[in-house]
């Protein structure tokens, strides 16, 4: 282990009921030092690594985001289902969009509407609100979470990297009904 | 001042003011009432949340979340602090309480508000958790209740600044306050600022659930979570507090540096408003710049401030060890602490969990990136189970082993059974929160009645060893609960039934009674002393923090590793 490199000078040492006496304003010495000040090199590259992944790392929690009212984004929903939708499971829409366009899709308790159908390695804006609480967006089963939130549009660029079927899991707590809330994003190759 | 309204502990020397005193007994009661409430409605969780058992139909599962978190994070801590505040200030100071009936009113008004959500909770007028969302909407009832029951909390913060003010005047101390109570000092200060905040959305919020308002979910996001996450760093602060108090009552552990300490509790106070930043990090309010430079409280000033804890808590166990005697090698002083003194082995084990399990796991799923693959997943109620269940909590059932025959003047019930105690909490909480967290990784949800999806329109399933960690937080859970029923049991017979202890009965010892209690380490020792074991002495905490740092640098950076595997997103 590291030695003390500087000889400390010794002082009366007290617990922590004790008031001490006098000045107490000392330098750190020997091992408590170099603990300092290793671990403030280690909170600055924690610091460092979350602008140095915006610049060179893959997944950021940026997106486009903006203000909607729940009735625009449902209309706007609306229109997106009616432009491209190919087929239904279950009652909900499943819709095509073409790669590098805006998809959309809507949380509503206890909903997610429509089943999107993308394709590998394509880049779309995903846009993501709610209609009346807030809903949490999981996708099962590569685990990618963001928040939802009614009143506010969260455009994320997303570029699928794994064909198949995926899943929308809820994950924010939006009553009684909350854990039938699942929804389906289906990748193709 | 009239010496009838206090007394000389046997022990201490410090004199203990009757109204301080008499305030911590009400105040640490009423938090093990809530602890007990807390904890049956953990069980039905967890029974529920096995999904072999699946106990609970959903509308109670949620319910008993609602209680579970209101319980334990708000009511049970938070009583507890006003203990720890009624301690840190009048009685360390050797002064006395300035303005009793505060503390009675303050109390009242606590009591009123804590069974006013419990009520409304317990009714299924508020089903709408810890954290209630809106546009989630609960009776303005239970906005009421917590609204009064922050308003006794500040007084009690109020008033431990006046006792402060009055000790100095009266000049019940020479020198500077003693770190315990500068501790304290921090933890009240940020209680102030949470406070504050909590009045700032509580009372529109309660103003919004009688129709008189427009209330925004993302703002509400925002200022909620200073409220939210500012009031766990009232927990770190007094559980640190706690940490060196036991540190120094069980084996006579030093304070290293003063001002490194200090200046360690001085920055929680600076920094740690922006840590409720690390909730809203994949929420679409707020830009990256924001988020980065938040969540980090300031380019994690306030993480040093943990980690330099983190080596002077240890390191003042250790020089307090060798100062006894125990010089031996790198780790003789750990071999030979008081391991059958649960105030000394729940301090240590809390100090381990919170450290490499709480403060890893936190620091690491609290980076505005990683959040992508933990937010709102199992790994976030695993994360704060270890620092707020075995780190703080724990902390403070170390203390009360202490507290009951130094404060209530009682032996300790069932001793054989309270020497095991910390050993039981501590080893379920750290099976289940580990349980919890691997759950997460495979994107389990938190707060989700059925993970089969068996109603849903489609059942995705998740990683079949979900089950298998389910299993292991079932089994950890029942036994931290277990450890926790123990506590209450132990603390209730004791202060109720228990033997009273006459100042003769502390040398004497016996069953029921701490090491620390029955002989109180040397709280002082001179420069030479110091001088003799200086050639070592933190040399066997340089080891312990060394393999914290790796574990903490593999854990963080597989972390990145793990998110780079997804979907390009951005």
């Amino acid at each position: 282990m590291a030695t003390t490199t500087t000889a400390p000078a010794h002082h009366e040492m007290h617990t922590a009921v004790v008031s001490p006496q006098g000045v107490w304003w000392r330098p750190a010495h020997g091992r408590e030092k170099i603990w300092v000040n290793v671990a403030f090199i280690w909170c600055m590259i924690l610091f460092a690594m979350m602008p140095l992944w915006h610049m060179k790392g893959g997944q950021n929690p940026s997106g486009v985001r903006g203000k909607v009212t729940p009735l625009a984004f449902q209309e706007r929903v609306t229109r997106f289902i009616s432009d491209y939708k190919v087929g239904d499971e279950r009652g909900i829409p499943i819709v095509a969009p073409p790669p590098g366009s805006d998809v959309y899709v809507l949380a509503r308790m206890w909903s997610w509407s429509p089943i999107l159908k993308l394709k590998k390695g394509a880049e779309y804006t995903m846009h993501l609100s709610s209609v009346d609480l807030n809903h949490g967006f999981n996708l099962n089963p590569l685990n990618i979470n963001f928040q939802v939130i009614p009143g506010y549009d969260y455009g994320l660029k997303i570029t699928p990297n794994r064909a198949g079927d995926h899943f929308i899991i809820c994950n924010e707590f939006c009553g009684v009904g909350h854990h039938l809330m699942v929804g389906k994003i289906i990748v193709e190759e | 001042m009239n010496t009838a309204q206090s007394r000389t502990c046997a022990v201490t020397g410090l004199k203990v003011d009757r109204n301080a005193e008499n305030l911590i007994k009400v105040n640490a009661v009423v938090a093990v009432v809530a602890l007990l409430l807390g904890v049956i409605a953990a069980i039905g969780i967890l029974l529920t949340r096995w999904q072999a058992i699946h106990l609970l139909p959903p509308d109670m599962y949620y319910r008993f979340t609602t209680l579970h978190g209101l319980n334990m994070l708000i009511f049970f801590i938070i009583f507890f602090e006003m203990a720890v505040l009624y301690f840190a200030g009048p009685v360390v100071l050797n002064s006395r309480l300035p303005a009793p009936v505060f503390g009675w009113v303050a109390f009242v008004l606590m009591v009123v508000g804590m069974v006013l959500v419990n009520w409304m909770v317990l009714a299924g007028k508020a089903d709408v958790m810890f954290t209630s969302y809106p546009p989630l909407k609960a009776d303005p009832i239970y906005y009421l209740g917590i609204i009064l029951f922050a308003v006794g909390a500040l007084i009690v913060s109020l008033h431990f600044f006046a006792a402060l003010v009055t000790a100095k005047k009266e000049k019940s101390y020479t020198g500077s306050v003693p770190l315990v109570t500068f501790g304290g000092l921090t933890a009240a200060i940020i209680a102030v600022i949470t406070l504050l905040h909590g009045a700032l959305i509580m009372v529109p919020t309660f103003l919004w659930s009688l129709g008189l308002m427009e209330m925004d979910p993302q703002i509400y996001r925002l200022v909620f979570w200073a409220l939210g996450h500012s009031s766990q760093q009232i927990n770190v602060a007094a559980m640190v507090s706690v940490w060196y108090l036991l540190a120094g009552l069980t084996v006579g552990g030093v304070v290293l540096n003063e001002k490194i300490s200090r200046v360690a509790f001085v920055l929680y106070i600076l920094f740690i408003s922006m840590a409720s930043a690390h909730h809203l990090l994949v929420d679409p309010g707020m830009g990256p710049a924001w988020k980065v430079w938040n969540t980090s409280y300031a380019m994690y000033l306030a993480v040093l401030a943990s980690m330099i804890h983190g080596f002077t808590v240890p390191a003042s166990v250790e020089y307090g060890q060798r100062l006894r005697g125990y010089t031996k090698g790198l780790f003789d002083w750990i071999g030979k602490a008081p391991w059958g003194d649960p105030g000394f082995s729940g301090m240590a084990l809390s100090v381990v969990i919170f450290g490499f399990m709480g403060g890893i796991t936190g620091v690491t799923i609290g980076t505005e990136q990683i959040n992508i693959i933990a937010h709102n997943t199992m790994r976030i109620p695993g994360h704060f189970h270890t620092t707020v269940v075995g780190g703080t909590a724990l902390a403070f059932m170390a203390v009360t082993y202490y507290v009951l025959p130094l404060i209530f003047r009682k032996r300790v019930a069932f001793w054989w059974l309270a020497k095991i105690q910390p050993y039981l909490f501590a080893g379920g909480i750290a099976v289940m929160s580990m349980a919890m967290i691997f759950q997460g990784i495979f994107g389990s949800p938190r707060r989700h009645w059925d993970v089969t999806f068996a109603n849903a329109p489609f059942s995705p399933s998740l990683h079949p060893a979900v089950e298998i960690f389910q299993a292991l937080m079932g089994i950890g859970g029942m036994v931290a609960a277990v450890g926790v029923l123990a506590f209450v049991a132990i603390a209730v017979v004791t202060v109720f039934f228990g033997k009273d202890l006459a100042d003769a009965d502390y040398q004497a010892g016996g069953p029921g009674l701490p090491q620390g209690v029955i002989k109180l380490p040397k709280q002082v020792h001179t420069a030479a002393e110091v001088q003799a074991i200086s050639r070592d002495a933190g040399s066997g905490t340089m080891v312990l923090v060394t393999i914290f740092l790796a574990v903490f640098a593999l854990y963080y950076f597989t972390n990145w590793k793990m998110l780079s595997f997804l979907w390009k997103i951005g």
